[in-house]
């Protein structure tokens, strides 16, 4: 019994320390950048140490706009939860760089100011990027870079199998290539079909390919693209792990250098350089030929609303310098994106031969959120990712998978 | 310490006011104080489970009766639902499967966690050499972070380039698509999980057998018991308690258990391997826009579940008292 008491008092004096240490932490917390001149900026890019060249450009654009800079790097699908809790408290960074789709989210929100309020001239910015900013004839952010999908291939693979890569126009072009890769006892294509946004991301670019509109997912187009990639699987061009795979583990397979091609994104291309056989690129062809739009990827740099509108001023500043010419190609030669200003893409091109491929293909790559889809996207890339998830898995038939999409779309 | 201080004060306070209580009222000037006192201590306490169960619980019941848009949880407002978004989440067509897979993963994951565990228990009991070295090993398993666990069963259980499919080839199986093929992908988020939860049934098990007295064995043995007789006899009656709370533990870990599934197979494909708390997740927080009202339905459907669990022990525990 007297075990237990003061067992009992010596837990509780193990809470008021604990309350004691925390409530001094949270005291500490409160102090900092309430008011003071620091502004608060939020990025997807972890990556990026404090002694990074995108903090040192974030500090300098601070400095040249008379604040401090304080940065916080999230990781990217963490960003979209913490931006709304921020919003719902009232407490957003002045500035928050966050993945383009999730602007129409945040903007539905009432989260985001537009460039009507904040005065941002995005005149400069190429207009199928921005088009994932745009909902309602309001823009509410600039694009800091984009990226989005080629086919990687190697070289060795597509010699030894006697196939020229710059004759792979159309889909039947593809898959002869692919019989032939296989026939040579090595593995075709690998890509990302994964049950989240990145395998729809990774499926557009043959959905849009073949004709069809994410307003109808079981359109005849539609079913043909789902079923080019079905057929892969089955006739065994593609490896079953591709339903569980995400962008990072399809290019580890890629890297073992037992395939022929890859889909994978502009951000590969530094890992690209590091593999052990000599690589290319080549545009992912439409069903009849010519390069598919494939899905922009890449971030936006975005005002969130303050209370004190007064803010807005400087940050404006902010986010004008971060995206100045020169700071682009800074900050999207670190990123390895392509700038969303032509004529600093026209500089990358220049600089590194390599990214005229990837220019060529952000020029031609389509929002995913714009066609005023808006919010709208997020239910139609859901039903499209599980409709692909169940014809690969071998569960339904692509047309029975896709008229399950569409419904799914369309009532919910 | 200041600790100390603070603990003998107590100690003397409490003292006095129980030997002055059955005499009489004591005088108001000692009491007070005391009274002070123990408020003092119970408010952190107090504050504490307020600021970080009672209010984060109500919030999450608060968000499942009302009807959020992303527009209304920043800007509030939200309608009153009543029972809609549970009405939503029942109505689902992926409601029954989804229960199925939560009852299924549990109802396996405990069963061969629990044999499994007691197996190496009795086992490791025995105290042979290198036993201690072994058990240790046995460990591992709950000592690494889940994301490394749940990441190398994905490897090995890779279609094309997991351990396990080169393993079945050396022996003349087919490939097994494991991860991504709907029969399949539920039963190898149990055979992680049953993998991740032996060390703790092998620990909790293993001291509990060590609290049964030697001398009950030796007593069976002069008898004549078996083995087998011996287990039935002595050690299941006896670790009875022991095992009881072993099982509630594990299913309420069990129900809530998200991080392995998840990382294994994002509960895919096609929801083959999701279990409530995935699709409590992926309704609010895994897709680009958040259904939060459904999303907290369901995590309150499991705090039901988890609550149903732990009456019922509390019942067959009072019943083995009343015995």
């Amino acid at each position: 019994m007297t075990g237990l008491s003061r067992r009992r008092r010596l837990a509780a004096v193990a809470v008021i320390a604990l309350a004691a240490v925390t409530g001094s932490a949270c005291s500490s917390s409160a102090d900092g950048p309430a008011d003071g001149g620091a502004y608060l900026v939020w990025d997807p890019y972890p990556q990026f140490a404090d002694d990074s060249e995108w903090v040192a450009l974030l500090k300098k654009c601070g400095t040249s706009a008379g604040v401090t800079v304080e940065r916080t790097g999230y990781d990217t699908t963490d960003l979209t939860n913490k931006a709304l809790l921020a919003a719902q408290q009232g407490n957003s960074p002045d500035v928050l760089i966050v993945d383009n789709p999730v602007i129409s989210t945040l903007a539905e929100a009432g989260a985001l100011t537009t460039t009507d309020d904040n005065k941002l001239d995005v005149s400069a910015m190429e207009k199928n990027l921005l088009g994932a900013g745009q909902s309602d004839g309001k823009t509410y952010g600039v694009p800091i870079g984009a990226n989005t999908l080629a086919l990687y291939y190697n070289k060795d693979v597509l010699a030894a199998a006697g196939v020229d890569p710059a004759a792979v126009k159309d889909w039947t072009a593809l898959t002869a290539a692919l019989t032939k890769v296989k026939a040579k006892g090595k593995k075709g294509i690998t890509f990302s079909a994964i049950g989240t946004e990145e395998g729809s991301f990774q499926f557009l670019p043959w959905f849009w390919g073949s004709g069809a509109q994410l307003t109808s997912l079981d359109s005849p187009q539609a079913v043909s693209a789902l079923t080019l990639w079905t057929d892969w699987l089955k006739q065994g061009h593609a490896p079953n792990s591709v339903i569980n795979n995400t962008q990072t583990t399809s290019w580890q397979e890629f890297a073992t250098g037992d395939y022929a091609f890859a889909e994978n994104g502009t951000w590969q291309l530094a890992n690209a350089e590091k593999l052990g056989f000599s690589y290319g690129t080549i545009a992912i062809p439409a069903s009849a030929g010519g390069p598919a739009p494939a899905p922009t990827g890449g971030e936006f740099v975005s005002i969130p609303v303050q209370k004190k509108t007064g803010r807005y001023e400087t940050s404006q500043k902010l986010v004008t310098c971060l995206t100045n010419a020169d700071n682009l190609l800074t900050t999207d030669t670190t990123l390895s994106y392509v700038a969303p200003v032509a004529a600093v893409q026209e500089r990358q091109a220049t600089a590194d031969p390599k990214l005229k491929v990837w220019v060529e293909a952000v020029r031609a790559a389509k929002g995913r959120t714009g066609d005023d889809l808006g919010t709208k996207y997020p239910k139609i890339s859901e039903a499209l990712w599980t409709a692909v998830q169940s014809a690969l898995s071998g569960g339904k038939t692509p047309q029975e998978a896709l008229d399950a999409a569409q419904t799914a779309a369309t009532t919910r | 310490m200041p600790s100390t201080t603070e603990t003998s004060t107590v100690v003397r306070d409490q003292g006095g006011a129980a030997t002055a209580a059955p005499p009489g009222p004591p005088p108001t000037r000692s009491r007070r104080p005391s009274r002070w006192w123990a408020w003092g201590f119970l408010a952190p306490v107090t504050i504490y489970l307020a600021a970080f169960y009672a209010y984060p619980l109500y919030r999450n019941v608060e968000l499942s009766l009302r009807e959020y848009t992303v527009r209304s949880f920043v800007q509030g407002g939200a309608p009153f639902a009543g029972l809609d978004n549970y009405r939503t989440v029942l109505t689902d067509p992926a409601f029954g499967p989804t229960l199925t897979h939560t009852l299924v993963f549990t109802a396996a994951s405990l069963a061969f966690q629990f044999t499994i565990g007691m197996a190496l228990a009795l086992f490791f009991h025995q105290h042979f050499p290198l036993s201690r070295t072994l058990r240790a090993l046995i460990l591992v398993p709950w000592l690494l972070p889940l994301i490394v666990s749940a990441s190398t069963w994905s490897w090995l259980l890779n279609s094309d380039s997991g351990l396990v499919n080169a393993a079945l080839g050396v022996i003349g199986i087919d490939p097994v698509n494991w991860l991504t093929s709907p029969g399949w992908s539920l039963t190898s988020v149990i055979i992680a999980n049953v993998w991740i939860g032996i060390p703790f049934n092998l620990v909790v098990l293993y001291s509990g057998l060590q609290a049964i007295p030697t001398e009950m064995y030796e007593a069976s043995a002069l008898d004549g018991a078996t083995g087998w007789q011996r287990f039935w006899g002595i050690t299941f009656p006896l670790l009875r308690p022991v095992s009881l709370i072993t099982l509630l533990l594990g299913l309420i870990y069990t129900l809530k258990v998200f991080d392995i599934i998840w990382i294994m197979t994002k509960g895919g494909p096609t929801g083959s391997s999701a279990t409530l708390a995935t699709w409590s997740y992926r309704l609010g927080f895994g897709n680009l826009l958040p259904e939060f009202g459904p999303g907290a339905a369901i995590g309150n459907l499991l705090i039901v579940l988890a609550l149903i669990a732990g009456l019922v022990y509390i019942r067959i525990e009072r019943r083995q008292q009343l015995r």
